[in-house]
């Protein structure tokens, strides 16, 4: 295609669609009508509408992933399609995956992203912790002091209490367990966003706390994905990003609009606890 | 080469979106490994879990980043993934190619590699999945015999990107293309030989959009902005009033700081109180341009939520001045890494070692002054440090003031 009508020029976005490079207006319909000839070169992603979206490696790669990424993007776009072509919402929707909580993809500040999760504490191979782990290096990987040596196993033990199963201790340890078909799944977290226009880059927040995996095409996820797009876009103010407009409306009434059940989950009970709890009488019913 | 059964797999062939499914199956037509990758995929879409290991220390001569070790628990039943690397590309700036530059790659790729290309990595790399380690010279070998080298992993500097800057976007205020390829040439061993306590990226957006995400993916993000006043266009304002912008609705009631009005005929904009957030001039950018004096804010510290919670950069160096050689900057990142390497534990990211350690360690140790800038509001607890040279300044302050006779707060 680039051969064809842009003397071999093209780039990638920072969101990973193709550009394709034109010296001039004349050229642009005859390449338009090419890609959608083509069947599988959909042209969009510009402007006050979805993109595509950034997302890991998921199971195809990734020796931490707790869901395929690309399948959920791949299911996601099928529904979301009309919104790649055109531009009718009320400003960009910034989609994100990751496989799991490291979030290669900048899911922690997108207008809404998906995020694989454990839930269960990790299992120990004991017998093998000693030949391939650093006993320093697994109890500080811990971000809530749930790791501690276990002399007589020559290994450790995790307090179950503590533990919120971010796979740390996984990554620095092979003995250590953390996949469960059954229990992994996924959070879908919205209202994040990296410019500074209007107002600061701000992180996503959790909505949804857990659905769970479902492939090939994880039909509740997209479900709740295209829900929370279509509520955004049938009250957002024109220019609104996801995270404006439910800062403007505020959280209470986001969680109305949505029908989304509030969970203990969406209260941060980790290192932004003081930030997030409501100090004010003032909010809507 | 073994025929899998792939109902799963192939209900992803199904709808409108590009699919994954069918360009890895097309892969598998001509390559065993790429072919037992769809195999693996297969039956993790089944089994409902992952099957890749730890990475191991793979690389080659003279590099410690660039290639991730990866190998399946399954290599008896998919040998094709037994050995199962990933190569990382250093992208050019912009991520601009030709077809013909392309090609060279995804060729070198098949006779080496799987074929599977990921375009590109969320670092920048162009990403290419599935080599053995036997392969590794010899793929390396002919990359680099074309000009192509490797990006960066692990404990190193991450291949610096950027975003498309001037190459076609009118509001960049330096030349973020420049300058990420400066950089990644000035910083080569930092980049190729890991020697730090973990990753460290660098990202450069042109400006406050911020299209590469540094202020949320980078341990320095590179931000452009201006120091002048914004030029306004009447003509081009009316014109855009005249296509249907409500520009009191759009423009002037989403201003952040409320510095700007319209009554019909002109608007204006009160410079002083600007903020440079970008929304008028995307919305408008025919009719309002900035001016002056421009370079970029430096920020610090972001990363994902690994260990203790996501962070944004925090605000370090309100402006500097980015034109070639860019000796100010350099100079400035090698002292941010002497702070970094004297104060981290292994795996802490900067912005976690400077959460530990305090924002005035880490700027008394770069040379850069405390400003209002730096922060969102002041601290609201009592506890603070009071060095003997503060104490010593606050007193001979007040003997001044008493000679004066005037206040100096």
């Amino acid at each position: 295609m680039a051969d064809k009508h842009c003397d071999g020029y093209l780039r990638f976005t920072t969101r990973n669609n193709v550009e394709f490079m034109v010296d001039s207006a004349d050229k642009v319909q005859a390449l338009v009508d090419d890609c959608n000839a083509h069947g599988m070169m959909p042209v969009g992603g510009t402007g006050a509408g979805v993109t595509n979206i950034v997302h890991t490696q998921g199971w195809v790669h990734c020796h931490s992933a707790a869901t395929d990424a690309s399948g959920l993007v791949k299911s996601m776009m099928d529904e979301l399609m009309d919104y790649f072509t055109t531009k009718r919402l009320p400003s960009k929707l910034r989609l994100a995956v990751a496989c799991c909580v490291n979030m290669c993809g900048a899911v922690h500040c997108s207008d809404i992203a998906l995020v694989a999760v454990h839930t269960k504490v990790p299992t120990i191979a004991h017998d093998n912790f000693k030949n391939m782990c650093e006993l320093p290096t697994v109890i500080a990987s811990c971000p809530t002091r749930a790791i501690s040596p276990d002399p007589a196993k020559k290994s450790v033990k995790i307090n179950d209490a503590k533990c919120m199963y971010c796979g740390n201790c996984f990554t620095v340890c092979p003995p250590i367990s953390i996949k469960d078909p059954e229990r992994d799944g996924i959070a879908i977290v919205v209202g994040g966003k990296v410019g500074s226009l209007r107002s600061a880059p701000k992180f996503s927040k959790l909505v949804i706390p857990y659905i769970s995996n479902d492939p090939p095409r994880w039909p509740k996820v997209v479900a709740a994905v295209k829900h929370i797009v279509e509520v955004y876009a049938s009250h957002a103010r024109k220019h609104e990003r996801v995270g404006e407009w439910i800062e403007r409306i505020g959280w209470e009434r986001f969680f109305k609009l949505t029908d989304i059940n509030f969970t203990f989950q969406s209260i941060d009970d980790f290192t932004f606890m003081r930030d997030t709890l409501r100090t004010a009488s003032t909010f809507k019913w | 080469m073994k025929k899998y059964d792939t109902p799963m797999l192939d209900e992803l062939e199904k709808g409108p979106w590009p699919s994954f499914v069918t360009e890895m199956k097309k892969a598998g037509k001509k390559n065993e490994m790429a072919n037992d990758a769809v195999g693996h995929l297969e039956k993790c879409f089944t089994t409902k879990v992952g099957y890749w290991k730890h990475g191991g220390i793979v690389g080659v001569l003279g590099y410690g980043g660039g290639v991730i070790g990866r190998y399946t628990e399954l290599g008896e039943e998919f040998p094709g993934v037994k050995h199962f690397h990933t190569v990382r590309l250093n992208q050019p700036s912009g991520w601009f190619y030709t077809s013909k530059a392309l090609k060279e790659i995804c060729d070198i790729w098949d006779k080496y590699g799987s074929g599977l290309t990921n375009m590109h990595g969320s670092t920048g790399d162009l990403v290419l999945l599935g080599t053995t380690t036997d392969a590794l010279e010899p793929l390396f070998a002919e990359f680099s015999s074309r000009g192509w080298d490797l990006g960066g992993s692990g404990s190193d500097m991450r291949t610096p990107s950027c975003c498309i800057g001037p190459g076609r976007c009118e509001w960049t205020n330096y030349d973020t293309l420049d300058l990420i390829y400066n950089l990644t040439q000035e910083f080569q061993d930092e980049l190729h030989r890991p020697m730090f306590s973990y990753k460290f990226k660098i990202k450069a957006a042109g400006c406050a959009c911020d299209c590469v995400a540094s202020i949320a993916r980078a341990d320095l993000s590179i931000i452009g902005t201006w120091k002048g006043d914004i030029q306004i266009d009447q003509a081009e304002v009316k014109n855009y009033e005249k296509n249907g912008m409500d520009i009191n609705g759009e423009i002037v009631s989403m201003c952040p700081t409320q510095c700007m009005s319209y009554d019909g005929t002109a608007l204006t904009i009160d410079n002083s109180e600007c903020n440079r957030c970008m929304h008028c001039i995307t919305r408008m950018t025919k009719a309002l341009q900035p001016s002056g004096e421009r370079g970029a804010t430096l920020c610090i510290g972001s990363k994902a939520p690994i260990v203790v919670g996501s962070l944004l950069s925090w605000v370090i160096v309100p402006f500097i001045k980015l034109e070639p050689p860019y000796t100010e900057l350099k100079d400035l990142i090698r002292k941010i890494w002497d702070w970094w390497d004297d104060n981290a534990k292994p795996r802490e990211r900067i912005g976690e070692v400077i959460e530990m350690k305090g924002m005035r360690s880490f700027l008394e140790a770069i040379g850069v002054e405390p400003q209002p800038q730096q922060i969102k509001e002041p601290r609201k607890d009592p506890f603070m440090f009071y060095t003997e040279e503060d104490i010593a300044k606050f007193k001979a302050n007040e003997e001044e003031e008493k000679k004066t006779g005037k206040y100096n707060f």
